[in-house]
């Protein structure tokens, strides 16, 4: 049966891709085709699972449980939800483009990066997958060495420090994160997530809330250097100029993000809440300290990186205003991002490869020479500022009203960061394609967008339009898997804070969707 | 054959293939190639490693009016030591030539110091631990200098020399020590003859004066100094067996000696292990990390990795004992391994020494190159590797004895080290230069495949499946328990069983 073993196929068949990758010949385009199908594969496994899921309920489904190691207890749990569930599919989707950003970006030792690209993608989808804490934080340090690796082998200049950096950032954490697991361990007797979020809603772990703090502290840590939340995103910057362009597209945002709703909120939800006024902080000064360094860029892949850390804090805000609505948009914004972040940074690298430069002075008066890709460029840019009809409207709104509704100052300052963020894409637009046409475009005959970048960009943009008009297709199951949850809230004390209080989920929606229908 | 014989065949395997090299090796001409040697060493420590594998298995006992005892625990350091044995007479078979000096010699001392350390993990009386430690001392000592052309060859061997006999020195003042104050220099007697209430002041002494002599031999912090000296003048493939079999050999002693015959004190010595721990991890790191030679970078590693192991043990447990034999195994499977890279890229003679030196390997030969990346991702502790499990295990039973604070400590250390690893990982791959000294790398020889493929499959293994070597360490561990601890110290004469 198919949905006995559907996440094991997905989760593997990437890593078995690699393998096959090391065993072929160099010849030819063999590699890159290789790693374009098993990349197709996948994404049409990971399409099994929106086909074949019960939207009905909440919990895991999919779910494959098998012992792994006996001692200390660790077993082999797989199962997705209504959240990671989208995020699987997002990265199946996101691979075969990887792979078509790469086709000729990545010329020379095309075995070593397809290895670590499929390297990449399994330990991805394990995060997601993964419902025992000690698999998870397996796949969760894979993910780092084919990314620091990558950024090591194909950096512009100075990849080797890059890759330093950002493995240093993201595995002192996990040294701290893995102590938190290893004390939850010796308390619960267990890894597995679902008896420990039993164990702990009920109250049956002897833990001390101050020692339970501090767990919660070291798990958002090493999760918040990963999203990353302002003041931890030092690494960013560094990791977009340097990195492939097809690794690029998938360090930040997503993996961070999801794991802070599933341990954070699943796991701490009382303590998530004492974080909140914090974190809600972080995520406003992040949203316009991000707009606010993107503006002052001039270099088009740093600009990108300013701007995904604005975008991906607004993820931030929604997360930790303990809205439903907010959480929903959360999940959809971090789908998203996902999305829009890939689609700009491939353009970005097709820029690059056309005119050899990301510095945005060498350009100017693009457009009448690239018809085609300003055209995308477009879309990409509007959806990333939230104009109506397409999907990042429908994630800032969400966030953005229940933030409003909760912490209305700071919702206000964050609105402040959609206005800048308009700013700076579209000054960005118009220093490449409008104004006078500058030397190094005047003088380099170029091709417009290509077959094979058609193929890579068309389906980007069309999922921003469909994104932007039919989202209750995916919040279906978003919300049931939002209600899980949530569901999980010890009901003492917390009913007291806002989560009742502002915005009933199905006003959200109903809010949020006309608006985006009638247009 | 003789039941008592038994006990000790591995060693005396190894001993008589010792001796067979060095009978044979004079009548071989002088300009004939004396590889055939390695070849015959590496017979003998396969047949010894069968037999330990045998060892572990059979039912425990003691032989030779109970000095040394063959159990789980013996076997499975053992089967360890024979393991490193023959994949380092491998390795040393593609480093060196066919005009390589002493070379008999040089495979006769490996398999000896093999013996010494075997010798140390069965023996269950102080002095022949004392006389299994010299074995595999000298010739450590003796191979440390085996490059007497070199300048720093016959110095550092001195030096080694030096402060080694002065640390065994210090073991052997311990066992008089300990002899004054219970009467005994038997493991198990020891225990037996000190009351859980009172601690004479002699046995505290005794006692820290052998976790000198021990700490040296493991090179835990703060007496590790001779270890970069050492691990520089060495040649590479003795270095991968000296900074893991020796070491191994030790920390099983020091297991035996805490845990059998000190067990009552544990008040007294888990602090000073708390400090050794806590010293060699964040001593090895910081200086690891301003290393420009990787042979000195490792060697500061190996300091850092005998801080981990010794975290394991403050748990006071049979976890904690099974997670200190694990990383042993782990720890040998990723250091031979890549001393078995360094060894072929560097040479016999160290051609390469400098982390730039390494610079392109990846493009130059991605066998050696994936491989040393492999294992420098095991070194880091990255899950799916043996070493995230040796590492795991350790601080999961630092954490569950309650030392946290050691745990962070260790892991946050964990986090310093990535950085000097990933400067040779991110060397290997970082793009070759032109007319880089790495362009007269030697062909890879079928030895040295086997080699990297053993370790390599070793430190997978036990990344994926680490059930089995984890079952074998805890029936180790069990074994060592099994002693229960008397509370008064009225117990006569222990018999000697036989």
């Amino acid at each position: 049966m198919l949905n006995d073993n559907i996440l094991s196929l997905i989760t593997f068949l990437p890593a078995l891709g690699a393998i096959l990758i090391v065993l072929l010949p160099r010849t030819g385009k063999l590699i890159q085709w290789t790693a374009l199908i098993i990349s197709l594969l996948t994404l049409l496994l990971t399409l099994h699972l929106p086909a074949h899921y019960s939207y009905g309920r909440t919990g895991f489904q999919f779910v494959e449980n098998t012992p792994w190691i006996a001692s200390p207890k660790i077993r082999y749990h797989l199962g997705v939800d209504g959240i990671s569930m989208w995020l699987v599919v997002l990265t199946g989707f996101l691979a075969p483009l990887g792979v078509l950003a790469s086709w000729s970006a990545i010329e020379t030792r095309t075995k070593e990066f397809y290895f670590f690209f499929l390297l990449q993608q399994t330990a991805m989808l394990g995060v997601f997958v993964s419902l025992d804490i000690f698999l998870y934080y397996g796949f969760w340090e894979l993910s780092l060495v084919p990314m620091a690796i990558t950024i090591a082998m194909f950096g512009r200049t100075r990849g080797p420090q890059a890759a330093i950096k950002f493995f240093l950032y993201t595995f002192i954490p996990s040294a701290l994160f893995l102590v938190a697991i290893l004390y939850l361990y010796g308390l619960t007797g267990t890894f597995d997530f679902v008896e420990l979020q039993s164990a702990l809603s009920t109250g049956a772990v002897a833990i001390t809330p101050h020692a339970l703090w501090w767990v919660a502290l070291a798990f958002l840590f090493a999760f918040a250097v990963k999203v990353p939340v302002f003041p931890l995103h030092g690494w960013l910057a560094d990791v977009f100029s340097e990195a492939p362009t097809a690794m690029a597209m998938v360090v930040a945002g997503k993996l961070g993000l999801y794991s802070i709703l599933r341990f954070n909120l699943g796991l701490f939800p009382a303590e998530s809440r004492q974080f909140a006024p914090c974190m809600i902080a972080l995520a406003v000064i992040g949203i316009l300290y991000g707009a606010l360094g993107a503006l002052v860029q001039r270099d088009l892949k740093r600009l990108l990186s300013f701007a995904t850390l604005s975008a991906l804090s607004f993820c931030i805000l929604g997360i930790f205003n303990f809205t439903i609505a907010g959480l929903d948009g959360a999940v959809y914004q971090t789908i998203n991002e996902g999305l829009i972040g890939g689609a700009l940074l491939i353009l970005a690298g097709i820029l690059y490869e056309r005119y050899g430069t990301y510095e945005l002075s060498a350009y100017g008066g693009a457009a009448a020479k690239l018809p085609v890709m300003v055209v995308l460029f477009i879309i990409a840019t509007l959806a990333l500022v939230g104009l109506p009809i397409l999907n990042g409207f429908v994630g800032e709104f969400l966030i953005l009203s229940s933030s409003f509704a909760t912490h209305p100052a700071w919702g206000a300052l964050a609105t402040l960061g959609v206005i800048l963020s308009a700013a700076y894409m579209l000054t960005m637009i118009q220093k490449i394609f409008y104004g006078k046409q500058s030397a190094l475009v005047a003088n380099r005959a170029v091709p417009d967008v290509i077959s094979r970048e058609y193929f890579a960009l068309w389906p980007m943009a069309i999922l921003m339009l469909v994104m932007g008009v039919a989202s209750p297709y995916w919040f279906r199951a978003i919300e049931t898997g939002i209600a899980g949850l949530v569901n999980h809230e010890p009901p003492a004390e917390t009913r007291r804070l806002p989560l009742n209080k502002p915005l009933h989920p199905a006003s959200a929606a109903t809010q949020a969707r006309p608006a985006v229908e009638g247009q | 054959m003789n039941d008592q014989l038994l006990r000790i065949l591995p060693e005396t395997i190894l001993t008589i293939t010792g001796v067979l090299i060095m009978l044979v090796e004079p009548m071989i001409p002088k300009s004939a190639s004396r590889k055939s040697m390695g070849w015959l060493a590496i017979l003998g420590t396969l047949i010894a490693l069968f037999v330990s594998l045998s060892q572990v298995s059979a039912p425990a006992g003691t032989a030779y009016y109970g000095l040394v005892q063959t159990d789980a625990f013996s076997g499975f350091f053992h089967v360890l030591i024979a393991s490193i044995v023959l994949v380092t007479l491998l390795v040393t078979l593609d480093a060196v030539t066919d005009t390589t000096e002493n070379l008999g010699e040089l495979f006769a001392l490996t398999v000896f110091g093999a013996v010494g350390s075997m010798l140390m993990t069965s023996a269950q009386e102080l002095l022949l631990v004392f006389i299994g430690l010299e074995i595999s001392s000298i010739s450590s000592y003796i191979l440390v200098g085996f490059r007497k052309h070199t300048a720093k060859g016959p110095e550092s061997a001195l030096k080694y020399f030096l402060l080694g006999s002065f640390a065994t020195a210090f073991f052997l003042y311990g066992t008089a020590l300990v002899f004054g104050a219970t009467g005994t220099t038997q493991i198990v007697a020891i225990a037996h003859h000190l009351g859980a209430s009172t601690t004479p002041m002699l046995a505290t002494l005794g006692l820290g004066m052998l976790l000198i002599g021990l700490g040296f031999k493991v090179s835990a912090a703060p007496f590790q100094v001779w270890t970069p000296d050492a691990y520089e003048a060495a040649p590479s493939p003795i270095v991968g067996m000296i900074s893991t079999a020796p070491k191994a050999a030790a920390f099983a002693v020091l297991l035996r000696i805490l845990y059998v015959a000190f067990p009552t004190m544990h008040a007294n010595w888990v602090p000073l292990i708390w400090i050794m721990a806590a010293l060699s991890m964040t001593l090895g790191n910081l200086a690891a990390l301003r290393q420009q030679n990787v042979k000195r970078m490792l060697a500061y590693s190996a300091i850092a990795n005998a801080g981990y192991l010794l975290v394991a043990f403050t748990s006071l447990s049979a976890d904690g004992i099974a997670a200190a034999s694990f990383y042993s195994v782990t720890y040998a499977a990723m250091n031979v391994g890549i001393f078995a890279i360094i060894s072929h890229v560097g040479g016999y003679e160290d051609r390469l020494t400098l982390i730039s030196d390494y610079r392109g390997l990846g493009y130059r030969s991605p066998l050696l190159g994936g491989a040393m990346a492999f294992f420098l991702i095991s070194l880091i502790g990255i899950p799916f590797t043996g070493g995230f499990f040796g590492k795991f295990y350790v601080f999961s039973a630092a954490i569950h004895s309650g030392m946290v604070w050691l745990a962070i400590i260790g892991l946050l250390n964990s986090g310093v080290a990535v950085f000097y690893y990933l400067r040779l990982l991110a060397a290997v791959y970082a793009k070759p230069q032109e007319n880089t000294p790495m362009q007269s790398m030697p062909r890879v020889q079928y030895s040295l495949l086997a080699a990297i493929f053993l370790t390599v499959l070793a430190t997978l293994g036990l990344g994926i499946f680490p059930g089995s070597v984890l079952g074998a360490a805890r029936a180790a561990a069990l074994t060592l328990q099994l002693e229960p601890v008397p509370s008064v110290a009225t117990t006569a004469q222990v018999p000697v069983t036989q």
